[in-house]
Parts: C-alpha cells; sequence; structure tokens
C-alpha cells in the first residue's frame, strides 16, 4: 500500500512546481541588472527604484487600491445579505432565479459583464443622466456586482454551519431580532466577513477586463497599466512589482495562519 | 421574561426578509439582469457614427406611429464569415480541451491532498489558492519569458541537449493550453478535494476486502462517488474559459483565436458595439447549457446534504 501512493506523490509534485516555478521565476528575474528578462547578468534592485519613481503605476495602484476597498466593504454588506436571504429564508418565491443571479457572476466570462455593464450605464447616462461619465463609480459599482457573488460563497458557507443556540437563547430572554444578529451572528461570522473583504479586495484589484469596459478617460487603474506595459514586451518592473505583492500576499497568509492557530488553541 | 408579542415578530420577520432578499435582488437584477437585455437590443442595431455608436432601435416617427428597425447584419455577418465561427469552435475546443487536462493533473492531486496525513492538508490546499491571490495577469506574464522563443524554457531544454533549435510555443495554441491550465488549475483542484475528502474510506477497505484490486476499487467506487466534484470543478474551468481574453491575448497567436479576444478587438479597434454585442449573446447562447447543467448540480448537492 505505501509503494503506491509513488506515483501520486510525484504527480502532487510536479503540480506544486508547475504552480509556483513561474513565480519563482519572476522573484528571481526582478533582482536581475538585465534589461533582458531571460538573461542574468547580475544582482541589482534598480528596477525596484524605477518601480517607485513610476508615477502613472503610482497613480493607478492608488486608485485601484480606493476602487476595491469601496468594492469589499459593498460587497461584504451585499453578500451577507444575499447569503442571510439564503440561509435564513429558505422559501421565498423566485428563489431559484435568485439563486442563478448569484451565482452567474462567478463563472460568467469578463468580457461580457464588462461590455454589459458598459451598455448599460451608456443607456442610463443617455436617459436619466447617470452616471455623468465613467470612472471611479463605475468601476466600483462592476466590481461589486461580481465579487459580491464570491462574498455570498463564503458567508454562506459559515452561516449553514453555525450554532444557533446562542441566537435561540438571546431570543428567548427577550432580545430583538436584530439586536441578536448585531451582537451575536455577526461577531460569530466575523472571520468569513473579513476572508469575503479580502477575497473582493483582490478581485478588484485584479481585474483589467470589466475595468477596462467601464473605465473612462483618465480613471486608468493598475491591471491596465501592467496590461499596456506587458503588451509592449517584457519589463523587469512588472517583476519587481510581482515580488512585492507576492511577498504581501505571503506574509497576510502567514499572519492569518498563526492568528487562526492561536484562536482554536485559546478555545 | 416575555416573548415579543407575536404580530411584531411576524412584522421583523418580514422587514428581515424584505432586506436580505429584496436589496441583492435588486443590485443583481439592475446592474446583472437588464445589462443582458440592453446588449439584445443593440446586439440588433446598425453601427453608426453617433454618440453612443449605433442605431436606435425604435422612434416616434409621428403621433400613434413607432418604428422599430430590427437589423439582423451582426448575426449575419457573425454566420457568414469563416473568422467568426472558427474563433467560436476553437474557444470550445480550447475549453474542453483544457478542463480535461485540468482534471487529469487536478485529480491525483486533489486525491494527494485528501488522503494525505491531517496535519499536512491544509498547508497543502493553502499553497493551492495562494496563487490565486496574487495577481492573475502577472501570473500569465510570468510564461512570456518562460515560453519565448529565447525564453528560459527553451535555454533549459538546449542546455539539456534534448533540442538543438529554439521550439516556437509562444504565440501558439498550445502556450494557451499552459496558460490556462496554469491559470485554472486551484479551481478544479478545490471542488474535487472538498468532494473527496468527504468520501468514506471504508468502502474503498471494504472492496479490497472482498478481493477488489486497487484499480477496480478507483474505478467502480472512488471515480462514481466524486462524480459530482469533477462536474463541478470542470464547469468552473469550461465556462469562463470559453470566454477568456487575457490568455490568449497575451501568449496566443494569430492562428488560434478565440472569441472573447475577438469581441474585445471589435469593441476596443473597430468600436463596432453592435457586432461586440452580437459575439456577447452568441458567446452566452453557448454557455447556457453547461451553466444550467452546473446549477442543477449544485442544487442536488445543497439537497443532498441534511
Amino acid at each position: 500500500m505505501r509503494r503506491r501512493r509513488w506515483p501520486l506523490l510525484t504527480l502532487l509534485a510536479f503540480g506544486y512546481a508547475f504552480l509556483y516555478v513561474p513565480i519563482l521565476l519572476l522573484i528571481i528575474y526582478s533582482f536581475n541588472e538585465s534589461r533582458l528578462v531571460t538573461v542574468w547578468t547580475g544582482f541589482s534592485t534598480k528596477w525596484y527604484v524605477e518601480l517607485f519613481r513610476n508615477q502613472q503605476l503610482l497613480d493607478a495602484a492608488w486608485l485601484s487600491v480606493r476602487i476595491a476597498a469601496v468594492n469589499a466593504t459593498l460587497a461584504v454588506v451585499l453578500g451577507t445579505l444575499a447569503a442571510n436571504a439564503l440561509v435564513r429564508h429558505r422559501h421565498f418565491r423566485g428563489r431559484t432565479g435568485f439563486e442563478l443571479l448569484l451565482t452567474a457572476p462567478l463563472v460568467m466570462p469578463d468580457v461580457i459583464i464588462g461590455l454589459s455593464l458598459l451598455l448599460l450605464f451608456v443607456a442610463m447616462q443617455h436617459t436619466i443622466g447617470w452616471p455623468d461619465g465613467r470612472g471611479f463609480t463605475t468601476i466600483t459599482i462592476a466590481h461589486v456586482t461580481f465579487s459580491m457573488a464570491y462574498v455570498a460563497v463564503v458567508v454562506r458557507a459559515r452561516l449553514s454551519q453555525m450554532d444557533r443556540s446562542l441566537e435561540e437563547a438571546a431570543m428567548d430572554l427577550g432580545a430583538r431580532p436584530l439586536r441578536v444578529y448585531l451582537t451575536i451572528t455577526l461577531p460569530l461570522i466575523a472571520p468569513a466577513l473579513l476572508s469575503g473583504w479580502l477575497l473582493a479586495f483582490t478581485l478588484s484589484l485584479d481585474d483589467l477586463v470589466i475595468a477596462s469596459f467601464v473605465a473612462g478617460p483618465g480613471s486608468t487603474t493598475l491591471p491596465m497599466v501592467i496590461y499596456s506595459s506587458v503588451r509592449m514586451g517584457v519589463s523587469p518592473q512588472i517583476n519587481a512589482l510581482a515580488t512585492i505583492i507576492v511577498a504581501v500576499v505571503t506574509l497576510a497568509v502567514v499572519i492569518a495562519g498563526i492568528a487562526m492557530r492561536r484562536g482554536r488553541q485559546a478555545r | 421574561m416575555p416573548a415579543p408579542p407575536p404580530n411584531r415578530a411576524k412584522h421583523t420577520h418580514r422587514t428581515s426578509r424584505l432586506v436580505n432578499i429584496g436589496i441583492p435582488y435588486l443590485w443583481l437584477g439592475l446592474f446583472f439582469l437588464l445589462p443582458f437585455a440592453i446588449v439584445l437590443q443593440i446586439s440588433l442595431a446598425e453601427p453608426a457614427l453617433a454618440q453612443p455608436p449605433y442605431t436606435a432601435l425604435w422612434q416616434w416617427v409621428d403621433e400613434g406611429l413607432l418604428r422599430i428597425e430590427i437589423n439582423l447584419r451582426n448575426f449575419m455577418m457573425v454566420a457568414e464569415d469563416d473568422l467568426y465561427l472558427s474563433a467560436l469552435l476553437n474557444s470550445l475546443q480550447v475549453a474542453f480541451i483544457c478542463t480535461l487536462l485540468c482534471l487529469l493533473l487536478g485529480y491525483p492531486m486533489a486525491y494527494a491532498i485528501a488522503t494525505a496525513p491531517e496535519r499536512w492538508r491544509i498547508i497543502l490546499l493553502m499553497l493551492i489558492v495562494l496563487p490565486f491571490w496574487t495577481s492573475f495577469l502577472i501570473r500569465v506574464y510570468a510564461w512570456i519569458g518562460i515560453l519565448k522563443s529565447k525564453g528560459l524554457l527553451n535555454d533549459l531544454l538546449i542546455w539539456l541537449g534534448l533540442i538543438d533549435t529554439p521550439l516556437a510555443i509562444l504565440h501558439t495554441q498550445t502556450a494557451i493550453y499552459i496558460g490556462v491550465v496554469y491559470s485554472y488549475l486551484p479551481f478544479m483542484i478545490l471542488p474535487l478535494y472538498a468532494n473527496l475528502s468527504r468520501l468514506d474510506m471504508s468502502l474503498l477497505e471494504a472492496a479490497a476486502d472482498l478481493g477488489c484490486r486497487p484499480m477496480r476499487a478507483f474505478l467502480r467506487v472512488t471515480l462514481p462517488l466524486s462524480m459530482a466534484g469533477i462536474l463541478a470543478g470542470s464547469m468552473l474551468v469550461f465556462i469562463p474559459v470559453v470566454g477568456e481574453f487575457v490568455i490568449p491575448d497575451l501568449l496566443g497567436g494569430p492562428e488560434s483565436l478565440m472569441v472573447g479576444k475577438l469581441l474585445w478587438t471589435e469593441f476596443f479597434s473597430n468600436k463596432d458595439w453592435p457586432l461586440a454585442s452580437a459575439l456577447a449573446i452568441l458567446l452566452l447562447a453557448l454557455l447556457v447549457v453547461p451553466f444550467v447543467m452546473m446549477q442543477r448540480l449544485q442544487q442536488r448537492i445543497e439537497g443532498g446534504r441534511p
């Protein structure tokens, strides 16, 4: 039986190598002196210096972070409401349609979401005069529309596993439903809200296609800047940016992992 | 302690229902469903040099006379031009082959993780999810440096003495396959893992006790029981890949056209909004069947749970 695991473990190792070697190569070549991403000429941090001097890229990053933060907050509110609806109101008219609307954004190709929202915004501007021009608001609305579906998945899983006896106890003691929800339910599902927020934040920060459709002149997000510089050919600055992103994400995951372990041990 | 009077409880319940169901419904109806109606409408219009660049579908000519113009030009163009048809077919083919490749690599990985010792499982799973949190665009970009003719893969193969002249991989269909499998593999592994980790291993032991060989036990017990995971993972890969833009754009070449990229070009380069809309409608029509399958499956899985 032991010997039989060998092929499986080899395949597992291959799979992880496949997932991680490209990222490792990106990181290694971000410290390369040469402009050519594939020829190693010597260690240098000059691409990081250039990255932090690239005002266009920094402006775009700041816009993206602001959009991502507003998006994540709205998506958590709407996604949590939707999860409440699905877990707490088991039967209501139009539930199938509701579920359909909530699953579709998870798999719908970005080009369709982007194009259809742009056409909506154009039609709305034409008929009711809002939104007046495209940019921060339209990108945020578009991002909320698909990221709320992801938040709903995460929160729904947590809500349906939750032990409801505490809520029932509070109800029996005469607490109003809203108060019960705010003081008991929300703290219990807080980890899911946090991971939903982070997920929505990342999804927004990462989106090129939808934002390209619904952005207007003067609202260039970070992925758009990355995309146009990648289209011109490989650029070590992008490698430097990738290294920073990977470092931040890894740090966040390690911190979350330690916090989770502490939390479990404390219990 | 008095319980809240029944009519107040009923009232709160109704408010909660209205807020929890109504607000997300309204948002998705306005920003997700309604736009499709507009796409359909504009796919039946004609491009025009105007702002916005398409003709109106209906107009009031004078009292009581409404003129409606439905223009099938865009759909005719798609039907008559090989370019569009081959792009649609090629997208389906790429999505199908990539789903298969993801399954072939993802299933053994998910199985190995699900049967790994408990303490390893979370770390292994974390490592599957981690790339998902870094930029998708940058991860696709990484493959340009690896696959190009003077890239790292060719350097390695030449250094190993396996080839003499560099292989042309970048800007081919093969590069698209690699990029898609690389980007979508986690979407295949996660549902498979969720399914396989709930698998009752005593069934396999029972099969072994009854003299069933491991391969046969896998085919007769494990595989049928993990069908829901296989289907869920396959749909999560297949549906978005059909309309993928970034990967064919950065890694693909002129002969490997996909509909997502074509739609982008029609919209941004040719400014033909009606034709782009028609392509979006056709893409949607192609995806309805797999999507409904996925939805059914999900409801069955949820219905099966106590």
